[in-house]
C-alpha cells in the first residue's frame, strides 16, 4: 500500500514534470496567492516588534485631588503597585519642583499663593498586559474617589495598537480568502485534467480498479501543486524582504534604533509549505469528490 | 462443474422504457466457450453489460462466478471486475502508454510486485504472439496487434472468465480469424469464453454452441441462416 502511494506520487510528479511551463505557471499562481498573506503577516510582525519596543515606555498618570493627603497619596501608590511593573508616587511639592526645573516658568509660579500643581501616580503596566487590559484597568482607576483624572500617557501607541489588532485580524481573513482561492484554482485545474483523462478513467473503472485507485493520481497532482506552490510563496516573500531589508535599516539608523528586520521564521515557513500542501490536497480532494464518480463506463 | 455464468429469466429495461433484453434465460459452464451472435441492437451489449455489472437486470438474476450481481454493492463492483477479462470492439487502450504499461495495468491495480509483474505481462504478451514490443506505444502497432494488446491485459491476471464484445469488429477476416484463434487457445486452457460477434461466417464452421438474440430474447442456440 505504502509502496503504491509512492509510486503515484513519483509517478505523478513525473507526469508533471514533463508539462513544466504549464505546471510552473499553475504552481506560481498558487505561490502568488500564498505570498500575499504570508508577507502581510511579516509585516504585521514587524510593526508589532516596532511598537512592543517602545512598550516599556508606555505610562498612565493618576492624577490625585488635592484633598488627598501625602500620606493616603504613598499609600494608594502602594497598593496600586502590586498591579503594576512600576508606580511612582510624586508628590505636589515634587511637581513643583520638578515644574520649576525644567519649565523655565520658575518665578511666574512665585506670584500663586497656592501650589496649583497636583500629585501625580505613575504607573508603569505589566509587560503581560493588553492594552485593552491596561484601558480598562484606567478606568477603575479613573473612579477613584482620590483620583481627580486618570490618563494615557502616549495615546498614539494606543491607537497604533488598535489598527495593529485591525491588521492582524484582516491579514487573517485575507488569509483565508486566498486560501479558499487557492482550493479553487487547484480543484479546477484538476478538473480539466480529469476531463482530459476521461478516457483513461473509463478503462480503469472496466479493468476493475477501485476509487481510490484512480482517484489517488489527482490527489498527488494536488499536493505537488500545493507544495510547489508554497515553495514559491516562500521564494517570494524571502525575495521581498531582501529587497526592503536594506532601506528598512537605514530607516530604523534615522530612529537611532537598532530595530532590523526579522523574516519569516521556521515555524512560519513551515506554515507556507504545510498549508499551500493541505490546500492543494483540499482543491482536489474536493474536485475529485464531485467529478470522479459522475464517470461511468456505459 | 459449475456455472460461469447463469442467467435466470432476465429482463432489462432503461429508464426511458426501452427495452433491450426480455425474458433472456442461459447458461455458460464453466471452461465452456459460445459465441453470442444477432443484429446490431439486438440486446448483445447489453448482455455483456450486465455480466459485466456495467448495467443491472431490472428483471431476473444474473450469476456470475456464483456471485448474484443484483446483490453487489457499488464498492464491491470493482473486485468483481477484477475476475473477469473484458474486452473491447474498439481496444480502450491508454495511448499515452507503452503496450508493457497497458498489459501491466490490472496487476497494478491488485499491488503486483514489480518482478512478479514483469513476468505474467511478458507471458500474457507471449501468449498473444508480442513478445519483444513491450516498449512501443499503441499506436505503432497494426488493428489486429492492438486487439492482441487488448487481449492480452484481459488474460494478464488469470481470469477465469473472458467476455469480448466484438472484438473483430474494426479487423480485416485475417486477423479476425487470428483473434479467434486466440481466443480457442485459451479455451483450451480451461477458460471460459463468450464473444459476442456478428461475423458468423466467422464462427458457424467452429465447433461451439451460438446463442443468437433477436430483439432482446433468445431465439435459438444455433444462428439461423447466413449473414454476410
Amino acid at each position: 500500500m505504502l509502496k503504491a502511494h509512492l509510486r503515484d506520487c513519483l509517478a505523478t510528479l513525473g507526469r508533471l514534470w514533463r508539462d513544466k511551463i504549464n505546471t510552473l505557471l499553475i504552481a506560481a499562481v498558487i505561490g502568488i496567492t500564498l505570498a500575499l498573506p504570508a508577507g502581510l503577516h511579516v509585516l504585521v510582525q514587524n510593526l508589532s516588534a516596532v511598537s512592543y519596543s517602545w512598550e516599556g515606555s508606555l505610562q498612565a498618570s493618576l492624577f490625585l485631588k488635592d484633598s488627598v493627603n501625602e500620606t493616603r497619596g504613598r499609600q494608594l501608590a502602594q497598593e496600586l503597585g502590586r498591579r503594576a511593573s512600576q508606580v511612582q508616587y510624586i508628590s505636589r511639592e515634587q511637581s513643583l519642583a520638578e515644574f520649576r526645573a525644567l519649565s523655565g516658568f520658575g518665578e511666574a509660579l512665585d506670584l500663586l499663593a497656592d501650589n496649583p500643581l497636583p500629585a501625580v501616580i505613575v504607573i508603569t503596566p505589566k509587560a503581560q498586559q493588553t492594552p485593552q487590559q491596561v484601558d480598562q484597568w484606567l478606568e477603575e482607576l479613573g473612579r477613584l474617589p482620590e483620583v481627580e483624572l486618570a490618563k494615557m500617557d502616549q495615546k498614539w501607541l494606543q491607537r497604533l495598537y488598535a489598527i495593529l489588532d485591525i491588521v492582524q485580524r484582516s491579514v487573517l481573513m485575507i488569509a483565508a480568502l486566498l486560501g479558499l482561492a487557492v482550493i479553487v484554482t487547484v480543484g479546477n485545474t484538476i478538473r480539466l485534467d480529469i476531463e482530459n483523462r476521461r478516457d483513461e478513467i473509463v478503462v480503469m473503472k472496466l479493468i476493475g480498479a477501485p476509487d481510490g485507485f484512480i482517484r489517488r493520481p489527482f490527489l498527488y497532482t494536488g499536493f505537488w501543486y500545493g507544495l510547489a506552490g508554497g515553495v514559491i510563496a516562500w521564494i517570494f516573500v524571502r525575495g521581498a524582504l531582501l529587497a526592503i531589508s536594506l532601506p528598512a535599516r537605514r530607516l530604523a539608523g534615522l530612529y537611532e534604533s537598532s530595530f532590523t528586520l526579522t523574516g519569516l521564521s521556521f515555524s512560519a515557513s513551515l506554515l507556507v509549505l504545510g498549508g499551500g500542501l493541505l490546500l492543494g490536497v483540499a482543491g482536489s480532494a474536493w474536485t475529485v469528490s464531485r467529478h470522479l464518480s459522475r464517470i461511468e463506463p456505459t | 462443474m459449475g456455472e460461469a455464468i447463469s442467467f435466470h429469466e432476465v429482463g432489462h429495461r432503461y429508464p426511458s422504457g426501452h427495452e433491450t433484453l426480455s425474458q433472456v434465460s442461459f447458461a455458460l459452464a464453466q471452461g465452456e466457450m459460445a459465441f453470442l451472435t444477432g443484429h446490431s441492437g439486438a440486446g448483445k451489449s447489453t448482455l455483456l453489460k450486465l455480466i459485466a455489472c456495467l448495467v443491472r437486470p431490472t428483471r431476473g438474476q444474473v450469476v456470475i462466478n456464483g456471485q448474484n450481481t443484483g446483490t453487489l454493492k457499488r464498492r464491491q463492483i470493482p473486485a468483481f471486475r477484477q475476475d473477469i477479462g473484458l474486452i473491447f470492439q474498439n481496444f480502450n487502450l491508454l495511448y499515452d502508454r507503452s503496450v508493457f504499461d497497458n498489459v501491466a495495468l490490472p496487476l497494478v491495480i491488485r499491488g503486483f510486485d514489480h518482478d512478479e509483474m514483469g513476468r505474467r505481462v511478458r507471458a500474457a504478451l507471449d501468449a498473444v504472439g508480442l513478445l519483444g514490443r513491450e516498449k512501443v506505444l499503441p499506436i505503432t502497432l497494426s488493428g489486429g496487434e492492438q486487439q492482441r494488446v487488448g487481449i492480452a491485459r484481459a488474460i494478464v491476471t488469470k481470469p477465469a472468465l473472458l467476455l469480448a464484445d466484438e472484438p473483430t469488429g474494426n479487423l480485416d477476416p485475417t486477423m479476425a480469424r487470428e483473434i479467434m484463434q486466440i481466443f480457442r487457445r485459451f479455451n483450451e486452457a480451461g477458460v471460459s469464453v463468450l464473444v459476442a460477434t456478428h461475423a458468423v461466417d466467422l464462427i458457424q464452421q467452429l465447433p461451439y454452441r451460438i446463442l443468437n438474440l433477436a430483439q432482446g430474447r433468445l431465439t435459438s442456440e444455433r444462428p439461423v441462416g447466413h449473414h454476410a
